[in-house]
Formats: C-alpha cells, structure tokens, sequence
C-alpha cells in the first residue's frame, strides 16, 4: 500500500526528450491507467516508476520517500510485463516464488505464500507445469501470481493483456479488476486500449508525445475531456469534431453556427478566444434524429451499419465535414437520404481549433 | 516440398554437384576407405598386395596387460636390493620376450607400481599409443572447461554496451583468424627456454628471482604449455557462440530478475545460465571435438616430444600413416579416435539431454 508522487519528471535520451514534465499523484489503493498512443511515453513513464530507467531530472516519491535513485528491488514495487517475462526453464511454482528464492526465503514460508497465490489467481493446478505447457492467459496468471507474493506496495502493468486474445483479454480484465479489489493494492497500468482504461481505473491519465493530457476518472473524462486530443481518444465511435464559427461569447456560452449546424449555444469553459473558428465536438451517441426539415444538424446518408443493436450511420454534413451517429435502436436509413439530427447542447463540448501543446502544468 | 525439390529441381542438384562431389571424395570416401583400411596390412608403398587380416590393427594398439614381477631373492629368500636400498626386479623383457608368455610377445613396460615386494608392471602392445591417448584425454580434461569457461568469461565481458566494445572483440577474436601453424609458431618464441618472453616477463615480475624454465623441451611442462596456448587460441571462437547465445535470451526476463531484486550472480544463476543451456551443448561437444584432433599445434612447436610427452592421437595417426608409411596403422588410430568422440559426445548429448 502506498501513495505515489511525481514532480516534474522528465526523462531525456540525448536530444531526444520522452517524457517532458509530469506531474501526478497516486492515492493509496488507487488503480491509475497509463493510456495513449504508441510512442507517448506511457510505458517509459512506468519504467521509470520501476527503476528499470533512470529519471533525468524531477522527483519520484513512494510512501513519501525519494527514489530516485533506488533499485528498483528497493522500491517495493512489482511489475508484469506485456510478453509475460516469466522463466521458461522454471515451473510455475518455481517461476511465483521466484521473488523469494531470491530474497532467501524458508522453504515453509514460499510454499505458504506461493500457495495463497496460486488460491487467488485460481492456479493451484497448474503449478507444477513448465511455461511451455501453458496458455498466454495462464503465463499471464503465473506473472502475476509472481507480483503478488512479494506484497509490493506498488503494481506496475505494462500492456499485460496485449499479447492475448480478444475473448481472453476481456477475461484477464476482469480478473485483474476483481484482483484489485482482493487486494486493494495501488497499481498503475499501462495500456493503449481505452476499453481497458474505462473499465479498470480509478483515475485515468491521458498522455500524448510525453504530456498529461488529462487526469481524472473515466466518466469525468468522457464527459468532460479537457481537450481536443482527449475527447478524441476515448470513446468508439470518437466524437464527431465539427469545425463552426463563433458568433458571439459570453461568460459561459458562445453562440456558433455553420452551414450544416443551426445556431446553438454552447458552454465554452474558457477555451475558446472570442471570435473565429472553434472545433464542436459531439458524441455519436449524442444525436436523435429530429423531424424531417427540423433539427439542427443537416446532412446525408453515406453508408448505413446495422449492428442489430446499434445503428451506425455515417453522414456527410452540408459543410462537407464526416459525421457519425449512432442509434440504439435497428433502423433502416438508405445511402443519399437526407436525414436531420437534433441534440442536446449541455452534451457538446467546444474546443478550440488545435489543442495548444505545451501541457497543463 | 522436398519432394518437389528433389524431382523436379535439376538445376540445383546440378549447382550442387561439384560441392558435393568434393566433399564426397575428400570426406565420405576416406571416411569409409579408414574402417576398411584399418583391417588390412595396407602400406603407403609397397610392392607387396594388401592382406585382410581382421582385427590385428586393433590388436597391436590397444593390448594391454598386467604383469607381476616378483622381487629378486638371494637363495637363502632374502629380496635383492641395490645400493639405494630399492628393490631389485628381473627384467620386463625376460617375460615378453619369453617363450613362455607367447601372449605378452613384442610388449612393452608403459609404467608400473608396487605392492608390497612385488611389482606390478602395466605392459601394452603400443606404449606411444598409449601415451598418445593419456595426453589426448588430459588434453581434452582441461580444455573443455578452460576453454569453455574463458570463452564464456569473454562472451559475458563483451556483451556489455561500453564505448569501443567492437574493438575488445576484435581484439578477443584475433587468434581463431590467424593460422595456427602461425600461432603455434610465435608461441614457440614465447615459450622459448633462453630468451623466452615468458621467461622474461616472469622473471622481470620476480626480480630475477625465477629461473627460466625450457617449457616445450621439459616432460614436466611441455604438455601443459600447448593446452594452455591452445585455450587462448580458440577461445575468441566458442566466445562468439556464447555471445549468440547471450544476446538471444530475452531482456525483459533480466527486467523481470532486475524487478525481484536479484543480484549480479543470482541473475546469471536463474536467467543467464539456464538460458544458455543448449548453447552450452553445442559448445562442450564442439570443444570435445576438436580438442581431439589436437595436431597443428603439437606438430609444430615440440613434434611429440620430449620423450612422447606431447604425443597425441591425431599426431600419431599423421606419423605412422605418412612418417612410417603405416597406413592401415594410422587407419587404426583414426577410427579408433572417430569412435572415442563419437561414443563421448553422444554421451554428453545423453547427459546434458533437455529433461521433461
């Protein structure tokens, strides 16, 4: 159990700077997702939490304490790696104790412990099997059995799921899920899928080319995502981005429009300057659609995908711009036809034209 | 695939054909023509026609016996002793060239020991032979792990990131490029009795306090100065395949140990060995092999000497099949050596066998 902070910690190879200054807290018991795309620094971010990179400048600090500088065996922490990294010459019994092996634990004592693994993970049977014999599920299930013996104040996840398949995967999340529960163990994970970030976190962090981007728990950020990159990462189908004028702006709200969009106004939360062009962004979950030559969003029927329970209806705006709707509900719309869309203002989120880099910090 | 390979593809077999001709000739052809050679009384030249006679070869090689002599006693029963007080015993040759012991005829004493009065006398058919296969054993003894062990202490050096590492493994791979006729033949000044850079460099680290040792010319010496040359010589070889075997073990297994707190050691005993494991094989069974066939060096720098103390097989079989035109004699030796690797490696393979 442990709290986690980072001050403005950065880490650089030569010119080549990865992560640029992050700043971050981790409450005791809290599961954090690392999410972003590939090459935004979220697994270095992790491995520099573990000790296996070193931290070019800022601080790290575990229960308080700056460890900078510590091995990563002085840490506390336990990590499972996305290609499993368990011992291919050991068995399972061999490879989950193989923490205390090191530390020169009683024989009576790895047995207990490994024991009570194997009890949580629902492994008992597999321990005398060799690496080879097991599934990608199950040599998962054995790192992780490794992690836990050693009660680490922290966990650390690097795409622990990535290798799996589909079907398993959703398996392996919840029992990961179910896991944290168990334990009520702080553990940061890293993933690029947003469906294990929504599912699995307490708090999630959004990063882009070595940046916070935002931190905050799944629902704050799916409905409130603090900028363009964030609003458009999570969420599947991503949020419609409509590029409108900006007509007038109060404190709270500015009145926008554009060829396909009837004037409407929209809380802009300080992010928009005055006057020009901003970005609206809308779910496509978000829409209905409205009586025909009513509503406030015009467009065209491109292509429909039925899914039974959905419908996905991709359109083409009358400015031009791609727009995708979904309704829960199986509903014919023919290609060509001429469809209305109405929806609630509170729900659309304007941003501005670029998402200005320089992080918030 | 294969099938289609070998039916169809005319081009490639003909692409092959010279290679494999050569290697057919040069290789499998002598192969077969040393088991049938060594049943005959073949000579290199000979006026004379080859004569198949079985098993004689192997006879005149390999015989060996033990035979008591009983101490000389006056013929009150007392034991005859020299001057220095020592036993005196009859001699071997009142036995093997006896005409009571048909069984022991033309063998010689090959070294001996004593028990109580009497003396036990070791006698062989061939005592060069035997000697020869002592020294290529104790040959073999000592480089598997020398070489073994040095080449993966360098494989574990080198595969460092450090600034001009290529360089060290250049450096380190140096000698398995250069000829061993060459080698040997440097080695030769270095080994030198009277102004020897290894006796120079000893004594100079002494003060002048060591005396300079002949150590190719000494029985005591010789020997292991050629395994020790020969370890250095081929080390940068076996380090590449450690180093092969090294770079194939997966990083994030040495993470996974970095993680769990294991230290330097800890992580070579449950990472880096195990996963070294078939590369280990490969290594002993290859060293095995050619420390067998010790000859280059051996031929160059002491010629078997002093006093057959660097005899080895290889170097008897190139001696009695060329130097003594014994052909059929130096078949003998050759298969015989060609079972010996053949019975250890398959022995090692046995021993060192992946267990489920």
């Amino acid at each position: 159990m442990a709290t986690l902070r980072l001050k403005d910690v950065r880490k650089s190879y030569g010119n080549a700077h990865v992560i640029k200054g992050v700043d971050l807290e981790i409450d005791d018991g809290e599961f954090t997702v690392f999410v972003g795309p590939s090459g935004c620094g979220k697994s270095t971010l992790l491995r520099m939490i573990s000790g296996l990179e070193d931290i070019t400048s800022g601080t790290l600090e575990i229960d308080g304490q700056v460890v900078n500088d510590l091995p990563p065996k002085e840490r506390g922490i336990a990590m499972v790696f996305q290609s499993y990294a368990i011992f291919p010459h050991m068995t399972v019994r061999e490879n989950v104790a193989f923490g205390l092996t090191i530390a020169g634990a009683s024989k009576a004592e790895k047995e207990e412990k490994v024991a009570e693994a194997a009890r949580i993970l629902q492994m008992e049977h597999l321990l005398d099997r060799r690496p080879s014999q097991l599934s990608g599920g199950q040599r998962q299930r054995v790192a992780i059995g490794r992690a836990i013996v050693r009660k680490p104040k922290v966990f650390l996840f690097d795409e622990p799921l990535s290798n799996l398949d589909a079907a398993l995967r959703m398996d392996m999340r919840m029992e990961i899920g179910k896991l944290h529960e168990q334990l009520d163990a702080t553990m940061v994970y890293v993933t690029h899928d947003q469906v294990e970030a929504m599912t699995l976190a307490d708090k999630i962090v959004v990063l882009k080319d070595g940046l916070v981007m935002q931190v905050g728990s799944p629902m704050e950020l799916y409905h409130a995502p603090a900028n363009l990159f964030v609003a458009g990462f999570l969420g599947a189908p991503s949020m419609n981005f409509v590029t409108v004028d900006v007509q007038s702006r109060d404190a709270a709200q500015a009145q926008v429009s554009n060829a396909a969009l009837e004037p409407i106004a929209v809380a802009h939360k300080g992010r928009i300057a005055g006057e020009g062009k901003a970005v609206l962004g809308i779910r496509p979950q978000h829409v209905r659609a409205a009586q025909p030559g009513q509503g406030m969003l015009h467009g065209q029927v491109m292509l429909t995908e039925r899914l039974g329970a959905e419908t996905v209806v991709d359109l083409k705006l009358k400015d031009g711009s791609k727009f995708i709707a979904t309704f829960a509900e199986d509903r014919v719309f023919e290609p060509g036809e001429s469809v209305d869309l109405t929806f609630d203002p509170a729900q659309a989120h304007l941003f501005a034209p670029e998402d200005t880099t320089s992080a918030p910090h | 695939m294969s099938s289609k390979l070998t039916r169809s593809n005319r081009a490639g077999w003909l692409f092959a054909l010279p290679g494999f001709s050569l290697l057919f000739l040069f290789i499998i052809v002598p192969f077969f023509f040393a088991f049938w050679l060594s049943l005959t009384n073949q000579r290199l030249v000979s006026p004379n026609p080859t004569e198949f006679i079985g098993l004689k070869n192997y006879r005149d090689l390999l015989s060996v016996s033990i035979i008591t002599l009983e101490p000389e006693r006056t013929e009150a029963g007392e034991v005859v002793r020299d001057k220095d007080g020592e036993i005196e015993y009859p001699r071997v040759r009142t036995i093997t060239r006896s005409d009571e012991f048909p069984q022991y005829r033309g063998m010689q004493e090959w070294f001996r020991w004593q028990s109580g009065d009497t003396a036990k006398v070791v006698i062989a058919a061939d005592v060069v032979f035997m000697k020869a296969l002592v020294n290529t054993l104790t040959f073999a003894l000592f480089i598997v792990p020398i070489q073994g062990g040095g080449a993966l202490l360098l494989a574990l050096l080198i595969n460092q990131k450090l600034r001009g590492i290529n360089a060290y493994r250049t450096i380190y791979f140096m000698p398995v490029v250069i000829s061993i006729v060459v080698i040997s033949l440097l080695w030769r000044f270095i080994y030198s009795g009277n102004e020897g850079l290894l006796n120079n460099i000893l004594s100079a680290l002494t003060f002048g306090a060591f005396t300079p040792v002949d150590w190719l010319g000494n029985t005591e010496t010789a020997l292991g100065s050629i395994i020790a040359m020969s370890a250095w010589q081929a080390m940068g070889f076996h380090m590449v395949i450690w180093l092969a075997g090294l770079q194939s073990i997966s990083p994030t297994l040495y993470e996974a140990a970095s993680i769990e707190g294991a230290s330097k050691w800890q992580t070579f005993r449950y990472v880096t060995w195990p996963g070294l494991r078939n590369t280990a094989v490969l290594v002993l069974i290859v060293i095995t092999m050619q420390s067998f066939a010790v000859f280059a060096q051996v031929d160059v720098m002491t010629n078997g000497g002093p006093l057959d103390s660097t005899q080895t097989l290889v170097f008897q079989t190139v001696e009695r099949g060329y130097g003594k035109q014994d052909i059929s004699g130096g078949a003998t030796i050759s298969v015989i050596l060609f079972l010996m690797v053949l019975m250890i490696s398959a022995v090692q393979a046995f021993l060192t066998r992946e267990r489920k």
